[in-house]
């Protein structure tokens, strides 16, 4: 094992970090927002994937261009899931916690269903894209575009998340209504419509992840499983309710996923993902930069 | 208040005893393999989610991470029989035991966290248990073992040629999970359990020994969840990670239990009674055309369930809510 080996995988480790980042920072900002865990944001991610798929392969449209449409798309997708179904759930006497666990997760084996029914159960990719199978050369190390570009979309994406929850209106109500969502109604915010505002956004921003991924993953009405598990662990490594715990996390997750599979089987790789997510809750049981 | 609870603890166990007795005789009526096939899954599933419900629904530390011990009294069983040829009573016991004590060595760091940090790392355990699994060789790895077929016999637990043995073992065991939360529901740590569960600091102040607490439900609970794992080793006699460790078995043993009415003495067997048949049923006749018209209805099923009666089914049977000092 070369240093020029280990620098390598720590680059794509760091770009696919970024990623989990982008995939994971929706389900933190529902959850700061009003402590529910989306068990279907796995499939909010494969549901985006098949967005970008669809938009490609009747309109020919490039998954790059694809991905604000989808957003959008996932955007309004994510808000009627709130109206429709998540506030009724948020209206149980008894035993909350799991109502909304098992809520989401009711709603994820029916999303898996209906995908299987209406997209049928085969593996569906992007042939060709924009950015596809092409690689760029950074002093030495090779970094595939795809990838590269994603990473980029996600810091961007994170810094406008920022600046929108410091500096708008919206951004400002979302944070009061985490903060007191009693306190906000006395002031005249419709929680319900900050709430719905929440799983929009958040909705939006695990769309913008399914399209940037669908040209270089595969598509398939499971898809979701494997990587909502990244994300849990990855809001939970960084701190439930904290957008930017979301971004660190992503990215430790990234790095120990690329580390470990330069140490041991490939097919233990999560193992590391695992051991040091267990690791920081034992000593820090908030995760890293969580408040609750 | 206190005649009140022991007379319904009264009522419960001679309806208890009323509906063993009634299971009991079905078979001799019931002669359809599918149909037996059902009754058996159902019966192993309703005593594996009273298991998982002492622990997350008693004593409220909400596990799903409970495939990993229902996986490795699968593996221990399995693995004692073919590889030393131990008999699979002395495996089940083994498997429970091992379950039980690396339950204890785990709750140790994790019982210091709350919500979902716990949720999480039971998760995140049982993965790593599975990927172990997977590349151990000597297990067997990712292609699993089969259990070998020695001859219908009880010292064996093998039985080829009908499922009437295995129906009545899963009747014993659902019986005795169920005898064992109604003990524990009258018990010291039954009411620890629920002061842990409704709020852990009162109940330290007030002398509650909050993680031995959690410790004995841990252990209780896994041990018995292994039992299964046995059972169900030597039912489908044929074992890989991916059938007895994944995620999907974790909520398969929470589901009855939320459904039918969590940290409840009857939810369990209420939510496998209307939840088994239901899953097995849809995708007998409907997953064939692997269209997902199974997962469609199952997960429609699980959501407007939720929604309508977030305190499980069982709420449909209570006359009057939540009778004084029994918790619900």
């Amino acid at each position: 094992m070369t240093a020029a080996t280990i620098i390598q995988s720590l680059a794509s480790g760091l770009l696919m970090g970024l990623l989990y980042g982008l995939i994971a920072v929706g389900l933190a900002l529902i959850f700061g927002l009003m402590d529910v865990t989306n068990f279907a944001h796995g499939e909010f991610l494969m549901l985006a994937m098949y967005g970008a798929f669809f938009l490609f392969a009747f309109f020919a449209v490039d998954p790059l261009l694809a991905a604000p449409l989808v957003a959008a798309g996932m955007f309004v997708f994510g808000a009627a899931i709130y109206l429709l179904i998540v506030r009724f759930a948020m209206r149980a006497k008894a035993n909350i916690g799991m109502v909304q666990i098992f809520t989401t997760f009711g709603l994820a084996i029916l999303m898996r269903g209906l995908a299987q029914f209406f997209f049928t159960p085969d593996y569906r990719s992007i042939p060709t894209s924009w950015l596809g199978g092409k690689t760029v050369s950074l002093g030495g190390i090779f970094l595939p575009v795809p990838q590269l570009v994603g990473a980029l979309i996600s810091v961007a994406a994170f810094g406008a998340l920022f600046f929108f929850i410091k500096k708008t209106d919206f951004g400002r109500a979302l944070e009061a209504t985490r903060e007191d969502a009693g306190a906000v109604a006395l002031v005249g915010i419709d929680k319900n419509k900050v709430f719905a505002l929440g799983w929009g956004l958040g909705s939006a921003l695990v769309g913008l992840a399914g399209a940037v991924m669908a040209s270089f993953f595969y598509i398939y009405p499971d898809v979701g499983a494997s990587f909502a598990l990244i994300a849990y662990v990855t809001v939970a490594l960084g701190g439930f309710g904290s957008v930017f715990g979301a971004f660190a996390g992503g990215i430790i997750v990234g790095l120990v996923e690329a580390s470990t599979a330069l140490i041991l089987p490939p097919s233990l790789k999560s193992v590391g993902i695992y051991a040091v997510y267990l690791l920081v809750v034992f000593i820090r049981p908030r995760g890293l930069f969580g408040s609750i | 208040m206190d005649t009140t609870f022991a007379q319904r603890r009264r009522r419960d166990l001679i309806l208890a005893l009323i509906l063993a007795v009634l299971a009991a005789i079905v078979p001799f009526f019931v002669k359809d393999v599918n149909v037996q096939n059902i009754m058996v899954l159902t019966l192993m599933w309703a005593a594996l989610s009273q298991s998982w419900n002492i622990l997350s629904g008693y004593c409220g530390q909400i596990s799903l991470g409970h495939a990993l011990y229902f996986g490795l009294g699968a593996y221990t069983t399995t693995l004692l029989f073919t590889k030393f040829g131990v008999l699979p009573w002395f495996g089940m016991l083994g498997g429970g035991v091992i379950s039980a004590l690396i339950a204890l060595g785990l709750g140790y760091p994790t019982f210091r966290l709350r919500g979902h940090y716990f949720v999480i790392a039971t998760i995140v355990i049982a993965e790593i248990g599975l990927l172990l699994f997977h590349n151990w060789d000597w297990a067997g790895a990712a292609l699993g073992i089969d259990v070998p077929v020695r001859g219908d016999s009880w010292a064996k637990f093998q039985f080829t040629r009908s499922k009437l043995p295995y129906y009545y073992f899963a009747l014993v065991f659902c019986c005795v999970a169920w005898l064992v939360t109604w003990y524990l529901e009258n018990s010291k740590w039954g009411f620890w359990w629920r002061a842990v569960k409704d709020n852990p600091d009162a109940a330290e102040s007030l002398g509650v020994v909050v993680f031995n607490s959690k410790m004995g439900a841990a252990a209780i609970s896994a041990f018995m969840t292994a039992i299964g794992g046995a059972f169900y080793a030597q039912y489908v006699s044929y074992i890989d990670p991916d059938s007895v460790m994944t995620f999907q078995f974790s909520l398969l043993m929470a589901l009855p239990a939320v459904l039918g009415g969590i940290g409840t003495l009857w939810g369990p067997v209420l939510g496998a009674v209307i939840l088994i048949p239901l899953t097995e049923l849809t995708r007998n006749y409907l997953g064939g055309s692997g269209r997902g018209v199974d997962l469609i209805l199952y997960g429609a099923v699980i959501v407007l369930i939720s929604l309508a009666r977030p305190e499980g089914l069982i709420g449909l049977f209570s006359r009057k809510p939540a009778s004084k000092g029994v918790p619900q």
